[in-house]
């Protein structure tokens, strides 16, 4: 990335708990929040951030990322309001089906009551650019600010084009992550009816036993600064984002090109965006879905994009611990590499017992395990990947401190 | 006046208001909705809710001319 842009603060509300030191601390010594075959955020109660008016006014996905910005931002010392410009900061929330509790409701009420038993708060709660907006609203953010949508990579898209932002001077800082609700009935079916999630209800990614994956809720919220004004102010500085590639496989909707072509141009686009060579990566954060065809494609790409370094670098799936988060994953998995990166770990793929054919690289199987150590003392380097339905591809590359 | 009894409006609107998020308390039938902190897209659920109870159509037009919680009961309860 031509323009230095670092990360000030961070905040998640994951199925591993509320906060993201949370999601770091448990994801690393290795507990999983999966509970019958989903991960809810079971400990969420959106009225301990918003009041009952706030809350009424956002569908569940707005609410999970309304609470994870509020941690971000008091994480960034922006408690008493921000120390940039205003109309300077903007704001992207990525996800994948934005408010689909609420076009269920309405579609209930629709079906039951007729138009005009249809809520007024309908378009307001299921737009999928509303997360966006409450928390523009909620902190009067006044610069760029809209939804991203590319399913799955929805989260790493926002983060990537959020830094894009700053670089290209239309902001000195914004308010970036994802977020998403969609543990409904339409959700599992339409899911379910594709064969895409698990039948075990387990999350293994890369085992040869992984048979889909597991749907998760949440999301992760990141401040992005101009590195400059940052440290000119005495910020506290988490990392950087390096570099970003994006690319689609324009091959399939709701599969992997098979040999991982477009997602291994998005890793070799992101590191030539961060002006780095695969020798310099210490870590990578998989897509890792525990689906059959996501887990070998991505094996593939890494090795593409990675030659023999890809057997060398520590690769693990935050999905085994909370399942897939869908829009907000790519967020909360950018979240989790960073503070990884600081504490110079590689967390676990837990349940990975049983290797693949062809998949072989180092999965960090069981438990977290420290990176190695780096000649150049020089702060940790990693890759954090995003594949969604639609071959979007969308890869980080992040340096911790 | 309708034969709809003020009582029975006054209770629909005051569990309306709070459960949008108003302060029990404070509303009355002096109390503004601008206080209240209620809003058009309260009003227009608020709209939708008398319809239903009462069977009393409120259009935007005549959402916007009313200022405060006794204004809005008044209004409902010519048409009931």
């Amino acid at each position: 990335m031509r323009a230095d842009v670092v990360v000030t603060g961070v905040g998640a509300i994951t199925p591993l708990g509320v906060g993201a030191r949370t999601l770091h601390e448990r994801w690393t010594s290795g507990v999983c929040a999966i509970v019958g075959g989903e991960a809810p955020c079971a400990d969420f109660d959106p009225l301990d951030t918003m009041s009952r008016k706030e809350a009424r006014r956002a569908d569940r996905f707005t609410q999970l990322a309304i609470a994870a910005g509020e941690e971000a931002l008091i994480d960034a010392g922006w408690g008493d309001g921000p120390p940039v410009d205003p109309t300077r900061i903007g704001c992207v929330i990525g996800t994948g089906v934005g408010g689909l509790a609420t076009i269920e409701a309405g579609q209930t009420d629709l079906l039951g009551r007729g138009a005009s038993g249809v809520s007024p708060r309908s378009v307001p709660l299921m737009m999928g650019n509303a997360a966006a907006a409450a928390l523009a609203m909620r902190h009067g953010l006044q610069g760029p600010c809209y939804g991203v949508v590319s399913a799955c990579a929805s989260g790493t898209h926002a983060i990537g084009v959020a830094a894009r932002m700053i670089a290209c001077g239309d902001a000195d800082a914004v308010v970036t992550g994802g977020a998403e609700a969609a543990l409904t009935p339409l959700s599992r079916a339409s899911f379910g009816a594709l064969d895409a999630t698990s039948s075990s209800g387990i999350s293994r990614p890369f085992d040869a036993r992984r048979d889909g994956f597991v749907m998760g809720e949440g999301a992760g919220v990141l401040v992005l600064e101009d590195g400059a004004a940052a440290r000119a102010r005495g910020a506290r500085i988490l990392g950087t984002v390096r570099g970003y590639g994006a690319t689609c496989d324009a091959h399939h909707m709701v599969a992997p090109h098979p040999d991982g072509a477009g997602a291994a141009r998005a890793i070799t686009a992101a590191l030539h965006d961060a002006g780095l060579t695969p020798a310099a990566i210490d870590y990578v954060n998989a897509h890792g879905t525990s689906t059959q065809l996501n887990d070998r494609a991505e094996t593939m790409a890494l090795k593409t994009a990675l030659g023999a370094d890809a057997h060398r670098i520590p690769t693990s799936s935050l999905k085994s611990s909370i399942g897939h988060l869908l829009g907000a994953a790519g967020a909360v998995e950018a979240i989790a590499t960073l503070l990884a990166l600081r504490d110079r770990v590689a967390p676990p793929t837990l349940g990975y017992e049983q290797p693949d054919e062809g998949l072989d690289l180092d999965y960090v199987p069981g438990r977290a395990r420290p990176l190695a150590a780096r000649e150049d003392d020089l702060p940790a380097v990693a890759l954090s990947s995003s594949f969604g339905f639609g071959g979007h591809n969308a890869v980080l590359v992040l340096e911790g401190v | 006046m309708g034969t709809t009894d003020n009582t029975k409006i006054e209770d629909v609107v005051t569990k309306a208001l709070a459960d949008f998020g108003a302060e029990p308390g404070d509303i009355s039938r002096d109390a503004s909705f601008e206080a209240l902190d209620i809003d058009s897209l309260d009003l227009a659920e608020l709209a939708q809710i008398v319809e239903e109870e009462f069977g009393v159509e409120l259009k935007s037009d005549d959402i916007r001319g009313i200022g405060t919680v006794g204004e809005a009961i008044d209004l409902i309860a010519q048409r009931a």
